[in-house]
């Protein structure tokens, strides 16, 4: 009896252990034996092995809105124009885009291109995309406002249909988009996957099963997505029938969602992917290993002023913190992640202007000062506004080590600025989006990624009422000047007045900088032109090959 | 047995409808949006969003309208994957979890058994000690760190088993290892203590007075006496395994639920929230139902009738 029921008992756990899984692993274990044969034959496969942090969220063009979405779909899928090399607009789909004299027509010839079902691309495939984007209350409507559409403000605010935005299809290769004004950043603009082309044939027989499998999605980009794993991994394959296939190198990329940072350096060290960021923990274990490179990024990292404080209402109060403390020390020191000290609202290594030069080494660091400039700014600003001394409230979350900067800044400016006394406020991040946008803070660590790359993405943040400036900042002289850069054509006097732009900033003080972002990588020295970009997608596979050893 | 397994269910539901409602109202106060980029989001589209999901209505209608969903299987869609259904994402997590829980389960519960068997029968040997020692070990040490060491030791320097991924079989079992360590080390101290209790009593020397093997007295007498204790283990065990997965799914990259969970938590993706908790829930009790059940079975002295 006793057997009898250890037996049943021993059989019940194992039933229900396979009953509930149900697991099927399919067919991915081909990937590793295929890349340890490539590893040994010469004329080997061309395969690339990367790591992502996070699943797909989507890849329906429409809805996405992140940077992993933005990376797939940009590799899959091909707009009008795509970012080149050197992360540049180069024409894509279009074969040529001609502009009307006033500027405010552009038309596009339709290159010879399919899809991967075999289908012409069409213009009328960009028409019905980008309408889809405000049928589906996609949360990139805003980009096309910003790309100057006619009509797009008036969708996005309800007042007109999505059919009454300013694009048409004039034939089956020509696509005409109609501007309310000039705009000199339409080019870089259409790169985002916001801008893609759909197949509205595919669209509507897919149904609400649009873009959720890898089976449910059409290609015209250089690539195709052969597998998708949710939350596990995904699979990219030449796609042969690309317009520009012979440029394209790479056989086959391996995503792998991987969201430790340990166990990213762990599959580094087994060989299993090829490029990892490294967490600032382990840097200067691998700081002197040959595959170790750092990477200006071009997230920002700053302090918003309450304008509306009585103390930081105060330039030259703002100023004071601005200035008191070591900025470089922080990067090298709490950071140690390649991040880059940060004196201005633009980012290194991120816009070039005409003439081929650095949008921060023109404008230099500004509001660099010392410790004593900084003391007598604040002297100079208690004095106005009648206090001895000010207390302030930091607010930060605790995401990628801020906490660590606020109890550094904490420290420096109660050392530095004796008047001064910190009271760090510890938030959720979601919630500090709401102290934000509500005000209800005094300084707080906030963030900001590019939405394109155009130094416009930045400093447009800062007009009156913005939905970006959160701080109550206006200037009636800079949002004059934001109102122009927006409408100039010519692209030497645009880029002077952002210049401009951004040194009147600094002269208020509005904002105190931090630092900017580096990444720390390991990544194989075989690896040739894996292309990142600094908004939109991370990287660019067209270009990469993968050198014999 | 029908008329308590009845009422059992209908308790079940019940206590599901109460952490459905209580979860629902707890989530309102989880402070930001569910979209993933509040950043970005201007006041008009962030209006029209909520539009869109329905986030505008009262609090009420909401709750009722997820409940009508609900009645009907329906769990909603998810905000951070836009467009997939919750039901979809959990059917997809839950498979790798339950595999790995399961076999961390069986795994640990044999071994903790072997181990408690023979250090009860081995007392005060060296292998008694043995087992003691890797039992204490076992419960002190939390099991990310077997995790981590096991990655880093079997995956990265002996190159036995692949570090991450989940591409086939050989990937389940270290994170299923790590899991089973817990259930190792408290399978085996109770089994170690409920024997050497059951040794000392007077059916085991009348047992072995009139003579039985040496092996009939372990297996048909001891054994099965010092193991109705570790059934009721198993319930809390299962439990124990189910929230440890959190941090092993993300260590050894298994697409599963718990990793889901944390998430869903994170970005405010209020119907996948409710979905993993209800599921969670859903998965406790009938656990601890089965181990119920289970007991009946195993000892003769409880019987289950209708009267709970």
């Amino acid at each position: 009896m006793s057997k009898y029921v250890m037996i049943k008992l021993f059989m019940l756990f194992t039933l229900v252990g396979l009953v509930l899984t149900g697991c099927n692993f399919s067919s991915s274990k081909d990937t590793t034996s295929e890349n340890d044969e490539n590893s040994k034959t010469t004329k080997a496969k061309q395969v690339l092995n990367m790591v992502e942090a996070s699943e797909i969220p989507t890849m329906d063009s429409s809805l996405a809105h992140d940077n992993v979405s933005f990376t797939v779909l940009s590799n899959v899928n091909e707009g009008l124009y795509r970012l080149g090399k050197a992360s540049e607009p180069e024409l894509a789909m279009a074969k040529d885009d001609q502009v009307s004299e006033d500027g405010l027509v552009h038309t596009y010839t339709i290159r010879d291109a399919n899809w991967s079902n075999g289908d012409p691309v069409t213009a009328a495939d960009f028409v019905f995309a980008w309408q889809r984007v405000f049928k589906e209350t996609g949360q990139y409507g805003s980009m096309f406002e910003t790309a100057n559409i006619l009509n797009a403000s008036e969708i996005v605010t309800g007042e007109k249909q999505a059919d009454t935005l300013g694009v048409k299809a004039l034939d089956e290769k020509t696509l005409e988009v109609t501007l309310t004004t000039p705009n000199a950043l339409l080019g870089q603009l259409l790169t985002f996957p916001t801008f893609l082309p759909q197949n509205q044939k595919f669209v509507e027989s897919q149904g609400e099963k649009y873009a959720l499998e890898a089976d449910n999605l059409l290609y015209n980009g250089p690539f195709i997505l052969s597998e998708w794993k949710h939350d596990a991994s995904w699979k990219y394959q030449k796609n042969t029938k690309y317009w520009d296939a012979d440029t394209v190198k790479l056989d086959e990329v391996n995503v792998f969602v991987v969201k430790e940072a340990a166990t990213q350096l762990n599959l580094y060290d087994t060989n299993k992917v090829d490029s990892i960021n490294l967490s600032s923990a382990s840097v200067d274990q691998y700081k002197d290993d040959k595959d170790f490179i750092t990477l200006a990024d071009s997230e920002i990292f700053f302090l918003r002023f309450n304008h509306n404080h009585k103390a930081l209402g105060n330039k030259n109060i703002r100023r004071a913190i601005d200035m008191s403390w070591d900025k470089q020390a922080h990067v090298d020191r709490i950071l140690n992640n390649g991040s880059l000290a940060l004196y201005g609202l633009v980012p290194k290594n991120f816009s070039t202007s005409p003439t081929g030069k650095d949008f921060r080494e023109l404008n230099g660091e500004l509001n660099h000062g010392d410790i004593k400039e900084a003391q007598a700014y604040l002297a100079k600003g208690l004095k106005e506004i009648g206090q001895d001394s000010v207390d302030i409230t930091l607010t930060v979350s605790a995401v990628e080590g801020n906490d660590k900067t606020a109890e550094y800044l904490k420290n420096q400016l109660e050392k530095n600025l004796p008047q001064v006394k910190i009271k760090l406020k510890l938030v959720p991040v979601e919630q500090r989006y709401e102290l934000e946008s509500a005000l209800e803070y005094e300084m707080v660590i906030s963030a900001w990624g590019p939405d394109y790359i155009d130094p416009m993405t930045y400093i447009g943040m800062w007009v009156t009422k913005g939905s970006a400036n959160r701080m109550d900042y206006s200037n009636p002289k800079y949002d004059a000047l934001v109102k122009n850069i927006s409408s100039e054509e010519d692209t030497t006097k645009r880029y002077e007045m952002m210049l401009e732009a951004e040194k009147m900033l600094f002269e208020d003080a509005a904002i105190a900088p931090l630092y900017q972002r580096g990444l720390a990588v390991l990544q194989r020295s075989t690896i040739n032109g894996l292309v990142r970009h600094p908004s939109g997608p991370d990287f660019s596979f067209k270009w990469t090959e993968i050198d014999a050893e | 047995m029908k008329t308590y397994i009845a009422k059992r269910l209908g308790y079940m539901f019940i206590t599901l409808f109460i952490v459905v409602s209580i979860t629902f109202f707890l989530m309102q106060y989880l402070p930001g949006t569910p979209f993933t980029n509040p950043e970005k989001l201007s006041v008009e589209q962030l209006e029209v969003m909520n539009e869109k999901y329905g986030l505008n209505k009262p609090v009420a209608i909401q709750y009722l309208n997820y409940l009508c969903d609900l009645a009907r299987g329906d769990l909603g869609i998810s905000y951070q994957y836009e467009g997939r259904s919750v039901n979809e994402i959990l059917g997809e997590r839950i498979g790798p979890s339950v595999l790995i829980g399961s076999q961390a389960l069986i795994f640990g519960a044999i071994v903790g058994l072997l181990l408690g068997i023979i250090s009860a029968l081995k007392h005060n040997s060296f292998l008694d000690y043995g087992s003691v020692t890797i039992a204490v070990l076992g419960m002190s040490i939390p099991s990310f760190v077997f995790a981590a060491l096991l990655q880093y030791y079997v995956g990265v320097k002996l190159g036995w088993l692949p570090a991450a991924l989940w591409e086939g079989y050989e990937n389940t079992i270290m994170p299923s290892l790590a899991l089973s360590v817990t259930v190792i080390a408290t399978v085996a101290r109770f089994i170690r203590t409920e024997m050497l209790e059951v040794l000392g009593q007077d059916y085991i020397v009348t047992a072995r007075a009139k003579g039985l093997s040496e092996k009939a007295v372990v297996f048909k007498h001891i054994i099965r006496n010092a193991i109705i204790p570790v059934v009721t283990m198993l319930g809390p065990l299962a439990v124990a395994i189910m929230t440890g997965t959190l941090v092993i799914e993300k260590i050894f990259t298994v697409p599963g639920l718990g990793e889901q969970f944390t998430k869903s938590i994170l970005v405010n993706d209020y119907s996948v929230i409710m979905g993993v908790t209800l599921m969670y829930s859903a998965l406790f009790i009938a656990i601890v139902f089965i181990v119920d059940i289970l007991y009946g079975l195993i000892d003769p002295r409880i019987s289950i009738k209708g009267e709970v």
